[in-house]
């Protein structure tokens, strides 16, 4: 049976985009001094406008005014930086529509998620962190924990503006101020957001923003200026910042990649735990650090497990992300594209099965069919390296310590997933997994209270919580 | 007349006391200049089998209960205070007062019982329950980071070689993580005692282990090994930036020298350092 949908497109008239963007500094936008370039729906490779690229003299700048902006806003009492931080929120809520348009167009993305998850999520973030910021002497840092001084974040394409509020948020109520750099393939909401900085009336300098791409961020990295990097992007990268800050006064958080396995076991409650599984590595095209990129089943469940799985995969809408009854939006750029298209060859060249949710792929845009390989052993690279897309590696265990020795083969170890009835087990493994964020019965579930973060390889740090204040404070915990 | 029987000083590794298999030694010497004895010289694959004991050792001590590792790490404090005098005459040859020698070896056993004290209370104050804004239980502990290098600080200041080393081991050990330390060549002597007090202290082998080397030549092989999780450059002088660099192959956490006086009461930044914080998820529900 299938169901036949009329299209549901949201309008995307609310968005009103400029033909070009300068770059936000001091309070407001300004020319770059070096080239631009353009960012473009993944959907349809339609322009959206042109962006300025970000050179080393433009940080330079940023940072100025960033130092400059960090006396005062670092002496403001708590209780009025609070105020602008809950200005924002209100604003980002009452903007949420335009926002979430626009991210969709920007990054490809559903607008089911943009609207339902990102968008709430960065309002909510604002609002939490605006609490803390003249409760500091109760983060656990002792009675009086200092900022950090200027901070320099980086912030990748797959939740541009959602990442944005990560880094913001507490930065400014620790009482921060903050250079931060956009994603190359989606600066656009976070140039939108600079306007809601100035309707919140944010003082001049708090927040600045360059666009640019990978040596846009290396300048920032590098500028004596900073005290502080804030990275969420590729585990190659954050070795290479972790290198660049070594022997500075610098301090880093690096939230990086992550392979997590998601293990069913056969007594879960199979519906749900399919449920569980398309969640975790379809929600965002995949295009998530902590994606539940490795399916571990126990063996006395995988026929099942597999049959429900196809089956509700191919239920699953890929097409234009701005039509309401989308899951599946487009993959975000061509270069990511190829990186997947790649994976998923060797993947088969490796004697893995393939199998792809029926679907027809767009004639324009970056499109990728929801993937399943099955037949994968550990050795094998799709069981290894992060896709970032909508493919799923699906491996077997027979008993709990398999499972655990499998889930935690890998050098990284942000996020895993556990599927059971059994409270003991769920707790046992949740022990047992070197994650930093273990999802029981459920997953990809995100809060501005609830620290995130990875062990191992996928970074140090937390973000969310009394830890991602932490993160921007001087100061010893207890 | 009776001649006194004169001890090997040896290495610690996986709770044996092995010579370095490299059959190096070199002089520890007092703050004259004197020779007080050959000191085993750890070499790279002595670094490289204490990983492997510490990566062994490292499960089992972080299961045992927090109660447990509490009473370990007391009964260190116990069988020091019974070798008050023995390292007060170590620390006192390196050259400070019998006074001054008596007031770190006291401050070390103080700072040993105040350690093993946090070994059941550290995951409540460093931990927390998180009030999401969904049906959701939501918990977040610190758990150990695995095994962790340290290099401790070394040279002929008195609080040095004892408490120094003290100070930097116990943190990532009462964590539940296990522990790789390189004493230096200043001041080695005390180490070695430690390692005998540790022995007989009901530390399970491997949990510490205690190279007396060269930081400068064992330095480098830790901040580049691969199993290791961590790293402690209190000791590392002019090389710190280079192990920096090293550490970020596997992203290593790091902590940076720094002026410290430790003689001071700790705060929890070192324990904090040697964990990781996990978040546990699962929906509220009948």
């Amino acid at each position: 049976m299938t169901f036949e949908y009329s299209p549901a497109p949201e309008s995307r008239s609310i968005v009103d985009l400029k033909s070009s963007y300068g770059l936000f500094i001091g309070g407001e936008f300004v020319d770059g001094s070096g080239t631009s370039f353009k960012s473009i729906s993944p959907a349809t490779e339609e322009v959206l406008a042109e962006v300025a690229e970000g050179t080393a003299d433009d940080i330079d700048r940023a940072v100025k005014a960033a130092r400059k902006a960090f006396g005062s806003w670092s002496r403001l009492p708590g209780r009025e930086r609070a105020k602008y931080l809950y200005r924002i929120a209100r604003l980002m809520a009452e903007r949420s529509r335009e926002f979430a348009v626009l991210e969709t167009l920007d990054n490809g993305k559903p607008i089911k998620e943009t609207r339902d998850v990102d968008l709430p999520l960065v309002s909510q973030w604002f609002f939490y962190y605006a609490g803390w910021a003249d409760k500091l002497a109760y983060a656990g840092l002792g009675p009086d924990p200092r900022p950090l001084g200027v901070a320099g974040q980086i912030i990748p394409w797959n939740f541009p503006l959602m990442m944005l509020a990560w880094k913001i948020a507490p930065a400014l109520a620790a009482g921060n101020t903050v250079v931060l750099k956009p994603a190359e393939t989606t600066p656009l909401t976070a140039l939108l957001f600079a306007e809601v900085c100035q309707q919140a009336d944010l003082p001049a300098g708090v927040v600045n923003i360059v666009t640019g791409a990978g040596e846009t961020g290396q300048a920032l990295v590098e500028h004596p200026g900073i005290d502080k990097i804030a990275f969420t992007g590729s585990t190659a990268v954050g070795k290479a910042i972790a290198r660049t800050v070594a022997g500075t006064p610098k301090r880093a958080t690096l939230e990086l990649g992550g392979k997590a396995a998601n293990i069913v076991f056969d007594d879960a409650p199979l519906d749900q735990a399919v449920e569980g599984i398309v969640n975790g590595i379809f929600f965002n095209q995949g295009h998530v650090c902590c994606a539940g990129s490795r399916l571990l089943v126990q063996e006395s469940a995988y026929d099942e497990v597999l049959e429900k799985l196809k089956r509700r995969m191919s239920t699953l809408r890929l097409g234009d992300p701005l039509d309401k009854n989308t899951d599946i939006g487009a993959i975000n750029s061509a270069e990511q594209l190829a990186r997947i298209k790649a994976l998923a060859e060797i993947g088969d060249a490796e004697g893995a099965e393939r199998w792809s949710a029926p679907c027809e792929l767009p004639a324009n845009g970056f499109w990728f069919a929801p993937t399943i390989f099955t037949g994968v052993s550990q050795a094998h690279r799709i069981a290894r390296e992060e896709i970032f897309g909508p493919v799923l590696s699906v491996l077997t265990f027979r008993t709990p310590a398999e499972a655990i020795e499998k889930a935690n083969n890998t050098p990284y170890g942000l996020s895993a997933g556990v599927w059971t009835e059994k409270g003991s087990r769920i707790l046992a493994m949740a022990d047992r997994l070197r994650a930093g964020v273990v999802w029981a019965n459920t997953f990809n579930q995100f809060d501005p209270a609830s620290p995130f973060g990875g062990y191992k390889e996928s970074g140090y740090g937390r973000e969310g919580g009394r830890h991602g204040l932490a993160a921007y404070l001087e100061g010893a915990p207890a | 007349m009776r001649v006194d029987v004169r001890k090997t000083h040896k290495l610690y590794i996986g709770g044996a006391f092995p010579r370095s298999e490299s059959g190096r030694t070199f002089e520890a010497l007092d703050a004259k200049g004197r020779f007080l004895a050959n000191m085993a010289q750890a070499s790279r694959k002595d670094a490289r089998d204490a990983v492997r004991a510490a990566r062994s050792a490292q499960s089992g001590w972080a299961g045992r209960t927090p109660y447990n590792r509490g009473q370990v790490i007391y009964r260190i404090a116990e069988v020091m205070e019974d070798r008050r005098d023995q390292l007060i005459e170590q620390v006192r040859a390196v050259g400070s007062t019998p006074k001054q020698a008596a007031a770190t070896v006291d401050q070390t056993v103080d700072r040993i019982v105040w350690y093993s004290g946090w070994a059941d209370k550290y995951v409540q104050v460093l931990g927390n329950a998180n009030p999401v804004s969904s049906p959701y239980f939501n918990l977040s502990t610190p758990e150990p980071t695995g095994v962790v290098a340290v290099l401790a600080p070394s040279s002929l200041n008195m609080a040095d070689p004892l408490l120094g080393l003290v100070s930097t081991v116990l943190p990532a050990m009462v964590t539940g993580n296990t522990v790789v330390a390189v004493t230096g060549t200043a001041a080695p002597i005390p180490a070695v005692t430690l390692a005998e007090i540790m022995a007989t202290s009901d530390v399970p082998g491997g949990v510490v282990n205690l190279l007396t080397g060269d930081a400068a030549e064992l330095g480098p092989w830790l901040a580049s090994h691969l199993d290791v999780n961590g790293i402690d450059l209190a000791g590392a002088g002019d090389a710190a930036t280079d192990l920096e660099i090293a550490s970020a192959e596997n992203l290593k956490r790091v902590r940076r020298p720094a002026d410290e006086d430790w003689t001071t009461e700790p705060d929890l930044s070192r324990l904090a350092q040697w964990t990781e914080t996990k978040t546990v998820w699962h929906p509220i529900g009948v």
